[in-house]
């Protein structure tokens, strides 16, 4: 570990450190743009510039790796003068336009020049412009102001593994570029908007929309998939118009899928604002206290084996939690949470969680991916997946259909018969797990929620076991979820009681005439026109299919609108926080169904945010730490059954629109337009 | 950059490119294929008449397994890869600092006369494009100009109007210095090691 002093502090580090990194574990902050502590380095702006004592020459501290007894200097009159120096060569081509460029207020070249950089210009010639680029519907390119730092080259290559962008021409010349005018295909492009120091790739959709200092940012949990990435969403006046990465190591590091940065301007549209009644085949605005009698009414008098429960993608713990304690004190048994007909065992937590947590994927050394596209399921795993396939030793095997996800993958075959012969040892993939340490096995929900999912979930089990995944102080065996809902709601147990119905039971009983009142908590995705005659109560924010099929619609609250509880799919339990309020009348969740327990005569023990949390803590454990992945028993779970040699199907066939917030976004709707027409499905959204 | 020019549509190299492209790939070690990139531009550039369209460097980064992204990347670094058409005969005058000392400015408006087309332009026949280059590297024969392959060395106005117009008329001139000198030897033959010991 060599020693080094930095502005007369000495430290030891680790060798292969730089000297940026050893002075930022010391708080000394050096200026820099094309440096970024997830990406290659590049020494390329030199604004990183320190004084090395026997250099002859200011040294780019990014690339330098410390030495033993260096002695650097960070502040000296001669590395203000360099750094003043690069900042004006820098702004030499750089338009004097901030006062129209939306980077501003959180430009890094903004904020730098003013730290280290002249007073004034002393450059009277002409700067150099560049032709306007397509960068697709989501990133607003003004390539005039590129300092070609080449961060966007860096993360699209590296960590996105999409090589689109490039360098083209040399010297003063140099635009990045696609070159063949194409949008940048990668669900991660967003970070692109975060990564850039300056104001040459922006957010095309909040184009003007706002300034830094004008937005109220709330630090939440995204709960467009099942990945829980922490995010933070600015707002100002009632509207979230942004939502931006917060960096979670742990989960989601510093990046965000494009669904979850740019579905938010949906959470505008097609909002339900008020509650409304269905009369004469007809919706109409109605009060509080018209649809709440009208619920309570029906609720009180129609039969318990006649009512049915479902929670959808997007429904938060709270709510959850009370819809279950309304359904247990009606004796109502159907109630289910897996709109997808998934076959997920709910008795073993470790049966429908992502066991080796997202963070473990960088200790894997195997995976075996059945069902499952995690490049549309959750960008962000499939960024750490790739991540660690970089590294290499990485065998991955794929039982389901070819696909890109960016990394070398081994195409195994299609047929979920695959499954047995591995766990039998029979398949040659079997042999790479068993040799692995620490193999890793991602089950997805195109898998699960087949006619013979519980079997498939069996099998995954029994070849978790003969493989290894499962073993003293590593569990490799890892759902895939697609719902933010999924994992909290099955923690709370909203599944069939005994003798109740799942979701299959309930459209099945609904179509027959069996099940006459549908209590919708947000689930949008079932097929609606096979819910029959039945009475639906709605309860949702969204006007999407379950709002058109409701008889009563009762409007709820968005994520961003609601202090609510998510269990990521690695079982993390994970607290959301109100950004804006939810429009018009629409309340939060669980005070809901709440006043639909109160409206009937139900008294439920719990008034406040504490109170219904306390309740959450009472019906399961994992609820009382939040933040932190709970690692949860192996046991037996899944169905007897044989698996059907049929081939797998991967879950989401249209990565922009899963949910309501997405099918209402003018933006997602452009993505699907730009990215997925031609060869894929438009719509729909599953496999 | 503009791609709103007329472009192949496809390209592959004939028999005979291939023949060469394999021994140039030869040449690295196995799994290195990729640093191949530049020879084998070289020769699609070749095969094409000088110039690459994008259907060569996708059919180059195609051969090399290499993401077309990089192949562009090259392809628009190096000035001696042409992205646009050019005339049969590329005459590139070299205007750097030596040259121009030695009358580079005349041998340019020497080649404007002679071939009617300003710099950068290439003559209605599709037979020159006349470029400026930074320095060929041939400076103790400054002023210099590159003909495709071929280096005319130690112009004046008056020899490369000879040698432009052997080209108009088919011939091949004598590339090398124009002034009589032998390489780069002092002109008017050896000035110094004259005597016996």
């Amino acid at each position: 570990m060599p020693k080094l002093t930095i502005d007369g502090q000495e430290i030891e580090v680790p060798a292969n450190t730089t000297v940026l990194q050893a002075a930022e574990m010391l708080g000394i902050e050096i200026p820099r743009f094309c440096y970024h502590e997830r990406l290659s380095i590049a020494g390329n702006c030199r604004m990183c510039l320190v004084e090395v004592e026997k250099a002859p020459k200011p040294v780019a501290s990014c690339a330098m790796p410390v030495g033993e007894g260096m002695v650097v200097r960070t502040s000296t009159p001669n590395v203000l003068k360099a750094r003043r120096g690069v900042m004006e060569l820098i702004l030499i081509n750089h338009p004097l336009d901030c006062p129209i460029c939306d980077q501003g207020g959180e430009c890094d070249l903004q904020d730098q020049a003013v730290a280290f950089g002249r007073d004034h210009g002393r450059y009277a010639e002409k700067k150099h412009a560049v032709r306007r680029k397509n960068f697709g519907p989501l990133i607003k390119a003004e390539m005039t102001r590129c300092i070609h730092c080449t961060r966007c080259i860096r993360f699209t290559t590296e960590v996105a593994g999409v090589p689109d962008l490039g360098g083209i021409g040399r010297g003063e010349h140099m635009e990045i570029d696609t070159y063949v005018d194409k949008a940048i295909g990668t669900e991660l492009s967003g970070c692109l908007i975060d990564l850039c120091p300056v104001g040459a790739l922006t957010s095309a959709p909040y184009a003007f929309r706002a300034r830094p200092w004008e937005l109220k940012k709330t630090e939440t949990i995204d709960a467009l998939d099942a990945v829980g990435s922490h995010i933070r969403a600015d707002s100002k006046g009632g509207e979230v118009l942004r939502v931006m990465p917060r960096n979670n190591d742990d989960i989601n590091e510093e990046w965000l899928g494009d669904k979850s940065r740019f579905a938010i301007d949906g959470l505008m549209r097609q909002r339900l604002d008020r509650p409304y009644i269905r009369e004469n085949g007809k919706l109409r605005e109605a009060t509080w206290d018209e649809a709440l009698s009208l619920v309570s009414a029906k609720l009180k008098n129609t039969d318990a084996k006649a009512m049915a429960a479902i929670a959808g993608d997007l429904a938060d713990c709270e709510s959850v939690a009370a819809l279950k304690d309304l359904m247990t004190d009606l004796k109502v048994s159907n109630l289910d949470c897996r709109q997808d007909f998934a076959q997920i065992d709910p008795s073993c937590r470790a049966g429908y969680l992502f066991n080796a947590g997202i963070a473990g994927i960088e200790q894997a050394d195997a995976l075996l991916i059945i069902g499952s596209n995690p490049r549309r399921e959750a960008p962000v795993i499939n960024a750490r997946i790739r991540k660690r396939s970089l590294r290499g030793g990485f065998p991955v095997g794929v039982i389901g259909p070819k696909m890109d996800l960016t990394y070398k993958t081994e195409h195994l075959g299609e047929s979920a018969a695959l499954i047995e012969a591995i766990a039998s040892g029979a398949h040659p993939f079997a042999a790479k797990l068993k040799a692995a340490k620490n193999p890793l096995l991602i089950l997805g929900m195109g898998a699960l929620s087949r006619h013979d999912g519980g079997a498939i979930l069996a099998s995954a089990r029994k070849l978790a076991e003969a493989c290894g995944v499962v073993k003293e102080g590593w569990n490799g065996f890892s759902v895939l979820h697609t719902a933010a809902a999924r994992a909290g709601a099955l923690d709370l147990g909203f599944v069939p009681a005994q003798g109740g119905r799942d979701v299959k039971g309930i459209l099945e009983g609904a179509e027959k005439g069996d099940i006459q009142l549908v209590y919708l908590l947000g689930a949008d995705e079932i097929d609606m026109s096979r819910l029959g005659r039945a009475f639906v109560i709605y309860q949702g924010h969204h006007g999407d299919a379950g709002a058109h099929r409701a008889d009563v619609i009762l409007p709820g609250a968005a994520y961003t609108e609601k202090n609510a509880t998510y269990v990521n799919t690695e079982g993390r339990v994970q607290h959301t926080r109100l950004a804006v309020f939810p429009p018009g009348q629409a309340r939060e969740d669980w005070k809901i169904v709440r006043a639909v327990a109160g409206a009937i005569g139900i008294h439920m023990p719990y008034d406040n945010l504490p109170q219904i949390r306390a309740r959450l803590c009472d019906m399961n454990a994992v609820f009382a730490r939040a933040d932190l992945r709970q690692p949860a028993a192996w046991g037996a779970f899944g169905s007897a059954g044989t698996v059907a040699d049929e081939p797998l199907k991967t879950a989401i066939a249209n990565y922009y629109m899963t949910d309501p917030i997405g099918r209402a976004s003018p933006t997602m709707a452009v993505c699907v337009e730009t990215f997925l027409s031609g060869a894929e499905p438009r719509t729909g959204t599953h496999g | 950059m503009s791609l709103h020019r007329e472009e192949p549509k496809s390209f592959s190299f004939d028999a005979e490119t291939l023949v060469k492209a394999k021994q140039v790939i030869a040449k690295y070690p196995e799994g290195r294929s990729r640093s191949a990139v530049m020879p084998l531009l070289d020769l699609a550039q070749r095969q094409v008449g000088g110039w690459l369209p994008r259907a060569a460097m996708d059919y180059v980064a195609q051969f090399l397994g290499l993401d077309p992204i990089k192949v562009y990347e090259v392809a628009h670094f190096y000035t001696m890869y042409n992205t646009k058409p050019v005339g049969r005969h590329h005459v590139q005058v070299c205007t750097n600092l030596p040259c121009w000392l030695r009358g580079s400015d005349q041998v340019v408006s020497a080649c404007k006369k002679t071939l009617g087309i300003g710099v950068g332009e290439t003559t209605p026949d599709g037979q020159f494009t006349l470029s400026e280059v930074e320095c060929a590297g041939a400076c103790v024969n400054a002023p210099v100009a590159a003909i495709n392959d071929d280096y005319f060395e130690d112009l004046d106005e008056e020899s490369v109007t000879r040698v432009l117009e052997a080209i108009k008329r088919g011939e091949t001139p004598k590339h090398g210095p124009q002034n009589g000198r032998m390489n780069s030897a002092p002109l008017g033959g050896p000035t110094t090691l004259k005597g016996e010991g």
